[in-house]
């Protein structure tokens, strides 16, 4: 797959079919990749990489990208494809200016799935088919990438390709994971119970805005919470409930726009499970105006900006106690 | 030097925290992080925390003082900073030193008090690594993993804790403790000969003038990525910038100052506009500042202590190493 | 009660003048009535109204005024709308003084001196000069070169004309950068002003206005003959703390809190231009 993506990256510079191409960029280590614009393709066959870890979603730089001169191509996982269509829909990418190149995904890794496994002092990882081979300061070691799988990726909800101007893989299809099983977990706790969990996670938060910065749904130009004359700016909370209070809000502004990417929870510093606020929205969203998935298409309206009679009225207030 | 049965540490964790309230780091909900011991927590068996040791000095938010206003007047009330004995254990050689650089700051005249409160009644328990994980490059920064400095040095070998007091302060901590005396085994040191960025040099950038490092076209390529965010800036144990802000509780205004982050837009930001319009210019501040501004103001120290936490935690995995290397990549 | 260099006093405003429209000049003294503390002229204070915020402004004020500080201020944010708005008797925070200031006594002794300002940028300068006059024997010719927009965005303008105007060895020189019918002074841009003046290159140079006069007259300045190490300038940047700590000021590896907000030019030079 790597070299498929190197050759087609070089390829798209050098017949001058785009000007420079988005995609990940070799580290210090196996696991440190990085995003980059590549603009020539000597540039992407000595920097350029695809690997399991590569998980970063590119689709949010082509806010910015699409809109400079000359045509940008892009690599996209089935999960970032999902953004690119919902940011086409949100009128925030330039479609015209960029080509999309699908990548099939085998589920990706990181360092964190690693680390979970009880490895330590990870100095290269060597992926074959479905196994990695870890070296480490202290030994080397062979695992399955199911084992080292990102969390968000042990629930895919699709690997599907949309709205890509060429594939690399299949097209892929939409899984059937148990994508809810976590939420579901919390629904049944009590609500003392779900209190202390999300108070526990969300306390970590040492309020980097990473999640926001990196979240596909939150493309304001400006965030409320940055805004002097907003009225609720704020750059750290003296009360860890403040800090419950940015994460809820932030999940309801991008209720029915997030894609389910996982992006917030694969970036957060401090491990807090932010994708399940997200998800318990998409659930309760599924339940309440039928099943929505946002960026699969360019047709359906986003449940939040549409309104029938027929939608019930469901409220923490008529139900006593939110939606089961 | 003195000597404790690893099998027993809770028990000289008790001894200590019957004395003066006792910071670890342990696992709080799945992070590392330093907390306030209580019977039963456990060290964590990660290398280091993911917010650094600074919180004990330098915590994220914290009150400054408080003002009543009525109509035209304005009081001043004492903010009642509560400021006690403490001790914390566990600070790894790394954060250690990066209490020299933010002494740097805070102490400088005229000295932040609440930072030399803190400092003044803190006694710092540092514990050496044997199993450094392979971002560490603090070796590289002169700094040695297995004699960490503070107040008291401790080491775990084998099945024992040893503890050396190196300040008048840590020996008053350890004569009030029941320890054994012992001497520690020689250390295996062969790991952090085999450590990937042992030769790393970020201690070079004293060679070139300040604005040809400034004026490196390299700088549009390392920044095209960051997200903007203040992951570095906030896990990062010598970051020390700061904003200070009002709040309005209805009964009166706090006046508090909370960590803040020169990777943000607003950082520079006034009425009229910013210095450091881009990303290009606020990720370059950063790090000129770490590896050129604050080395040429302070001897030549560079302004980070090699604990890794940035290469770990950076969303899109742009960090200080890469930056070096970048820059280091053009001739001098 | 904690003491501590982020604490402030609190202080009384007990003159509001309206300079132009959107500089107001305020007079503010301590909670005894008298002057707050003593200053160097280009010093600057940290005013703050609690709930509202605080900011660094310079003290406009001569040192030689023992009664109170004044604090020229322009409406363009949120602390200086407040201020804009407040009646005399209003209680303020007060804190400083910080920074250097002009080496009046030093390198400025018995010099030549050339101030040149632009709008507010008079403000800083206000302080020098009424200093110089107070110390006049100790300082050569006099010329101060001013321009803003319009003649009612002159600052101090009364002032100027009663007593700068009014004073042996004082030299005034104003524009304005259009023609209006009330105006039969200079018209034009401070930088083409400062070149047609052309000014003895042994004089020392002391300016503030907004970044563009500031590079434009610079270079007519280095035109005229004049070296970067003639010239003094004042720094505003985004502050916090005033104490060299909160890192929000620094340049390069200076602070422009402590180590400014007066730089001679030519200690510029070696700095990143992000101010």
């Amino acid at each position: 797959m790597q070299e498929r993506v190197i050759e087609k990256a070089a390829q798209l510079l050098e017949s001058g079919a785009c000007a420079r191409v988005l995609g990940w960029k070799t580290g210090e280590f196996f696991y440190d990749v990085t995003p980059a614009v590549f603009t020539s393709a000597q540039q992407v066959r000595q920097e350029m990489v695809f690997s399991p870890f590569c998980g970063a979603n590119l689709s949010k730089y082509l806010i910015a990208e699409s809109r400079k001169e000359g045509k940008v191509g892009v690599f996209l996982k089935p999960c970032d494809s999902f953004s690119f269509v919902q940011l086409q829909k949100e009128h925030r990418i330039l479609r015209e200016n960029v080509y999309a190149v699908g990548v099939q995904c085998q589920g990706m890794s990181d360092i964190e799935a690693l680390k979970a496994l009880g490895l330590r002092g990870i100095t290269a990882v060597q992926a074959e088919e479905d196994r990695l081979t870890v070296s480490t300061l202290y030994g080397e070691k062979t695992v399955a990438l199911e084992e080292a799988l990102s969390l968000r990726c042990r629930s895919c909800k699709s690997r599907a390709l949309h709205d890509c101007d060429e594939l690399i893989g299949d097209q892929g299809r939409d899984l059937d994971t148990d994508r809810f099983g976590e939420v579901a977990r919390l629904e049944a706790m009590s609500p003392e119970e779900r209190f202390a969990f999300w108070r526990s996670q969300l306390s970590k938060c040492i309020r980097c805005n990473a999640c926001r910065n990196v979240c596909p749904a939150c493309s304001c130009e400006k965030c409320v919470f940055d805004d002097p004359n907003s009225g609720v700016q704020n750059k750290a909370a003296a009360d860890p409930f403040e800090e419950d209070l940015f994460h809820i809000i932030r999940a309801f502004h991008v209720a029915g726009r997030c894609t389910d990417c996982g992006e917030c929870t694969r970036v957060c510093p401090q491990h807090i499970p932010l994708h399940l606020l997200n998800r318990k929205l998409i659930k309760d969203m599924n339940a309440l105006y039928g099943p929505y998935q946002a960026g699969s298409d360019f047709d359906s309206k986003p449940p939040m900006l549409t309104f029938t009679q027929e939608d019930p009225e469901a409220s923490i207030i008529t139900e006593g106690r939110g939606i089961q | 030097m003195k000597k404790w049965e690893l099998s027993r540490l809770q028990e000289l964790f008790e001894a200590i925290a019957a004395q003066e309230p006792l910071y670890i780091p342990t696992d709080v909900s799945g992070q590392p992080t330093f907390a306030l011991w209580q019977p039963g927590m456990a060290l964590t068996r990660e290398l280091n925390t993911v917010r650094s040791a600074k919180d004990l000095f330098f915590p994220q938010v914290e009150e400054l003082v408080k003002f009543k206003v009525e109509g035209k007047k304005i009081q001043v009330l004492d903010p009642q900073v509560q400021i006690r004995d403490q001790v914390v254990f566990g600070v790894r050689a790394c954060d250690a030193r990066s209490f020299d650089i933010l002494d740097s700051v805070f102490l400088a005249e005229p000295a932040d008090t609440y930072y030399r409160d803190r400092r003044a009644h803190t006694t710092v328990m540092t514990l050496a690594c044997t199993h450094p994980e392979e971002s560490c490059f603090c070796t590289s920064l002169g700094i040695d993993p297995q004699a960490p400095g503070g107040d008291v040095s401790c080491w775990i070998e084998g099945e024992a804790l040893y503890l050396n007091a190196n300040t008048p302060k840590g020996q008053a901590l350890l004569s009030r403790l029941p320890l054994d005396e012992g001497e520690k085994p020689e250390a295996d040191r062969s790991v952090f000969d085999r450590l990937p960025l042992k030769d790393l040099d970020l201690t070079r950038f004293g060679e070139k003038k300040l604005l040809d490092w400034f004026h490196s076209p390299k700088w549009g390529e390392l920044s095209q990525s960051c997200l903007g965010c203040g992951t570095c800036t906030f896990v990062c144990p010598t970051c020390q910038c700061y904003d200070i802000r009002d709040f309005d509780t209805g009964h009166g205004v706090q006046r508090f100052r909370c960590w803040d982050s020169c990777m943000y837009s607003d950082f520079t930001m006034m009425a009229h506009g910013t210095n450091r319009p881009t990303q290009l210019e606020r990720f370059r501040q950063r790090f000129m500042h770490k590896l050129v501004y604050y080395p040429a103001d302070h001897g030549g120290q560079v302004g980070c202590v090699g604990c890794g936490r940035c290469l770990r935690k950076c969303p899109i995995s742009m960090n200080i190493v890469k930056v070096a290397r970048a820059l280091g990549e053009e001739e001098v | 009660m904690r003491t501590d260099p982020l604490i402030p006093m609190v202080a009384q405003v007990t003159h509001i003048r309206t300079d132009t429209p959107d500089v107001k000049t305020f007079r503010v003294v301590g909670p005894d009535g008298k002057k707050p503390f003593a200053h160097i002229p280009g010093q600057c204070a940290m005013l703050s109204m609690p709930g509202v915020g605080e900011a660094l402004f310079s003290i406009t004020s001569s040192p030689t005024n023992e009664e109170y500080l004044e604090f020229s201020i322009k409406k363009c944010g949120c602390v200086t709308s407040w201020i804009h708005a407040i009646e005399p008797g209003q209680q303020v925070t007060l804190r400083g003084p910080y920074g250097n200031g002009f080496p009046v006594d030093t390198d400025f002794a018995g010099k030549d001196l050339v101030f040149i300002a632009g709008g507010i940028g008079l403000a800083p300068l206000r302080s020098v000069i009424n200093y110089v006059r107070h110390y006049r024997d100790r300082y050569g010719a006099v010329d101060i070169v001013y321009g803003a927009r319009s003649k009612a965005d002159l600052v101090d303008y009364e002032e100027i004309l009663q007593e700068w105007c009014q004073e042996d060895g004082i030299r005034v020189h104003l524009t304005i950068d259009n023609a209006q019918p009330d105006w039969d002074g200079h018209v034009g841009f401070v930088p083409n002003y400062v070149k047609e003046l052309g000014f003895d290159t042994g004089k020392t140079v002391v300016m503030c206005g907004p970044p563009v006069m500031i590079k434009f007259t610079l270079a007519g300045l280095e035109e005229l003959g004049f070296r970067r190490d003639q010239v003094y300038t004042t720094f505003e940047l985004k502050m916090k703390c005033a104490l060299g700590k909160c890192g929000r000021c620094n340049i390069g590896d200076k602070y422009v809190c402590k180590d400014g907000p007066v730089f001679r030019l030519d200690q510029m030079t070696e700095l990143p231009d992000e101010y």
